[in-house]
């Protein structure tokens, strides 16, 4: 039995590794070097499928391939058809180095969009680095993503469609000061997200320059389900307006508990909160009198966003879309341009144009890259009525 | 004001360590009789939690009062997971009753990650929301100090269970038959005692338990998923070893007291280190006393 066993074993191993060859030499021979050979042009999504932030990655999938039917649909891209190849990164930092590997190894992706959150798409960094393959990620806000913290030196094949963090926070402690006229804020920050952290420093550093105060600042971790100990810390405090930058899965859990015990102060975040699923966990009542920042607004009557809504909706059976799904669409459409402004999906052509992208048109505004490839745009600022976001003001760079 | 503060934020750890006492109880009593760490109870305790919400919600949409939609979401709960729980013991554990401690106790880890993934699949991995049920209610106590029914409902619901638990265990014919198991697997055998029913009435009270604890929970935090059951968990396992895994109230102090530590760290502003010394505490008194506060000294067989 042993015996046989170990055949079955030996046969089956040796069996995957002539798989394996096989299937890299077929890739070889069609993806070539990328330009020639193959008949369409494939870009990587390295999403979060499933896992803790898995509503972010759904959002810029559905986004992402609504940009490659629209490209597709016109015609493409130097006369080839776009082709999105997703890969799940389960919301895990490792998972998305693994997955980025995959489709560069693999697959023989041009260019690479993902991930949503700062953290996993810092997990993608160093592959598209030393492989030398541009990464766009959607919505990853941590100017530590193209900029390499250590050194202070550009990751020169790191992009991103978003505004960053230093932008967001400062969007908010301005709207604290001035719109909602506080003096006094609270700062509670998921410690186990870079992103979290990072939107932390900023609103500090400006809400602190703008006279105000930071009365108190407190953390939790992704997971925590009972937040009332820390509340109470909060209540006692009793600060103007408290800052929460977090992701949607613990901000409602907070909101709905502080409300419970009533703190009625208004809440603000960034992009994070940016899911349905805010508004089904904390309940419509809870999120009176709460803002977030976020890259765009549905409601937003400019006629690009106009545009990209229905488009949007009309492929998903009329669901609106959220800023996730924005920057997915208009990671892709980045992607495009580079490859027609460059005339090749050579990656240092590829990378050079993206470096140049300048006044370019897209569903969250119209985008000119900066010398730390981050975009210049506007920021709206959104209120939740009845559990609804709605537009409340739009703040340009 | 620092004296309510306190006791403000003594009601909200034992609030949160009623919860880690719930699922403590099933672990505690799954260990105490056949020595096995069940790592599948905190995944026993996320299907209690999803069948519950789906029960709450098809009652609710039925139009039945709010009571009784919480009664019987418990109860129907309670029951699938204690089918479930017999399931997986039939399934996963008797065939390896008479191998080493070390690969029932891999295999109740395997079984703890079937149950996340196929959650997983089912549901999909996104945090649902999980109705009241019962409205809340605002209790305010001396000024400023505020309990809310739910809070009260909690404890209530733990000290409750644990007392029935204690009789079932210590009056019982079957009770009777389970610390007999326990004894001595062998010699219950010659007894005349059925041994394979004794294990499957243990696990059915276990999960039982864990599926009423995820149905609270849900009803407090307003939020499940399918990975819901590992932080739990692993939480309630530090408070029954705190409390001498195998003891039934050790299970409830142990809890309490894992609560109201985590909060009190909290409370004095040092959030980010509040597992650090809970874990601490733990570490501490397994050094002092390597069978936890209520642990039975273990007389090694000679």
């Amino acid at each position: 039995m042993k015996k046989i066993g170990a055949i079955i074993m030996t046969t089956l191993l040796a069996g995957s590794l002539l798989a394996g060859c096989g299937n890299n030499a077929e890739n070889n021979a069609s993806g070539g070097s990328g330009n020639s050979g193959g008949d369409t042009i494939k870009i990587g999504a390295d999403l979060e499928l499933t896992g803790g932030q898995a509503s972010f990655g759904d959002s810029a999938l559905k986004g992402a391939q609504l940009a490659v039917k629209e490209i597709n649909d016109a015609g493409g891209v130097l006369g080839k058809k776009l082709e999105l190849i997703e890969a799940d990164n389960a919301s895990k930092s490792e998972e998305a180095t693994r997955a980025a590997q995959k489709l560069i190894t693999t697959n023989k992706v041009v260019a690479i969009i993902g991930s949503t959150t700062s953290t996993n798409t810092l997990g993608i960094v160093p592959v598209a680095q030393e492989k030398g393959i541009p990464l766009v990620s959607s919505s990853a806000t941590n100017p530590k993503v193209t900029v390499d913290e250590r050194s202070g030196e550009l990751n020169e094949w790191v992009f991103r469609a978003s505004f960053i963090d230093p932008f967001q926070g400062e969007v908010m402690a301005n709207f604290a000061t001035d719109t909602l006229g506080a003096k006094t804020a609270v700062i509670y920050t998921d410690t186990s997200s870079d992103y979290s952290k990072g939107l932390q420093t900023f609103f500090e550093e400006t809400f602190t320059k703008n006279g105000g105060t930071i009365v108190s600042q407190e953390s939790y971790q992704q997971k925590d389900s009972d937040f009332k100990a820390v509340l109470t810390r909060i209540k006692e405090a009793n600060p103007d307006v408290i800052y929460l930058p977090g992701y949607y899965e613990e901000v409602g859990k907070i909101i709905k508990q502080a409300r419970e015990m009533g703190i009625t102060v208004p809440f603000m975040g960034g992009d994070g909160w940016d899911s349905p699923q805010l508004a089904e966990i904390a309940g419509a009542e809870a999120l009176e009198n709460t803002f977030m920042s976020n890259h765009y607004s549905p409601e937003d009557t400019a006629p690009e966003v106009k545009s990209f809504v229905d488009a949007f909706k009309a492929a998903n059976s009329d669901l609106v879309p959220d800023g996730m799904a924005a920057l997915g669409y208009d990671a892709v459409k980045l992607i495009a341009d580079a490859i027609t402004r460059a005339d090749s999906t050579e990656p240092e052509k590829l990378r050079d144009a993206l470096a140049a992208t300048k006044d370019l048109q897209l569903a969250t505004g119209k985008i000119s890259m900066n010398e730390t490839h981050d975009p210049v745009k506007a920021a709206v600022v959104l209120k939740f009525v009845d559990g609804k976001q709605t537009f409340e003001t739009k703040v340009n760079p | 004001m620092a004296m309510e503060y306190f006791i403000q934020q003594l009601i909200n750890g034992i609030s949160v360590g009623s919860i880690y006492a719930l699922i403590a109880l099933g672990y505690t009593m799954v260990y105490g009789i056949i020595k096995l760490i069940n790592f599948a109870h905190g995944d026993v305790f996320m299907v209690g939690s999803f069948i519950g919400l789906y029960s709450a919600r098809n009652l609710a949409n039925a139009g039945l009062p709010p009571v009784l939609v919480l009664l019987l979401s418990l109860v129907i709960s309670m029951t699938v997971s204690a089918l479930l729980g017999i399931s997986i013991e039939r399934l996963a554990y008797k065939p390896l009753r008479k191998a080493s401690r070390i690969a029932v106790l891999i295999t109740a880890i395997g079984v703890s990650f079937l149950l996340e993934y196929t959650g997983v699949a089912i549901v999909g991995p996104q945090a649902q929301g999980f109705p009241e049920i019962l409205n809340k209610k605002q209790y305010t106590l001396f000024g400023s100090i505020q309990v809310d029914s739910n809070q009260i409902m909690i404890l209530g619901t733990t000290i409750v269970l644990m007392i029935i638990l204690q009789f079932i265990v210590h009056r019982t014919k079957i009770g009777k038959a389970m610390r007999a198991v326990s004894y001595d697997m062998e010699a219950a055998r010659l007894m005349g005692i059925n041994v394979d029913r004794t294990i499957s009435a243990t696990f059915a009270i276990g999960s039982a338990l864990a599926a009423a604890a995820g149905v609270i929970f849900g009803m407090t935090y307003n939020s499940v998923d399918p990975m819901m059951g590992v932080l739990p968990g692993l939480k309630a396992f530090v408070a029954a070893v705190l409390g001498g895994i195998g003891s039934i109230p050790g299970a409830l102090v142990g809890g309490l007291l894992l609560g109201t530590v985590e909060t009190e760290v909290s409370s004095l502003g040092y959030s980010s280190w509040r597992d650090g010394v809970a874990f601490a505490v733990l570490i501490l008194i397994l050094i002092f006393k390597p069978s936890g506060l209520f642990g039975k000294n273990v007389r090694e067989k000679v």
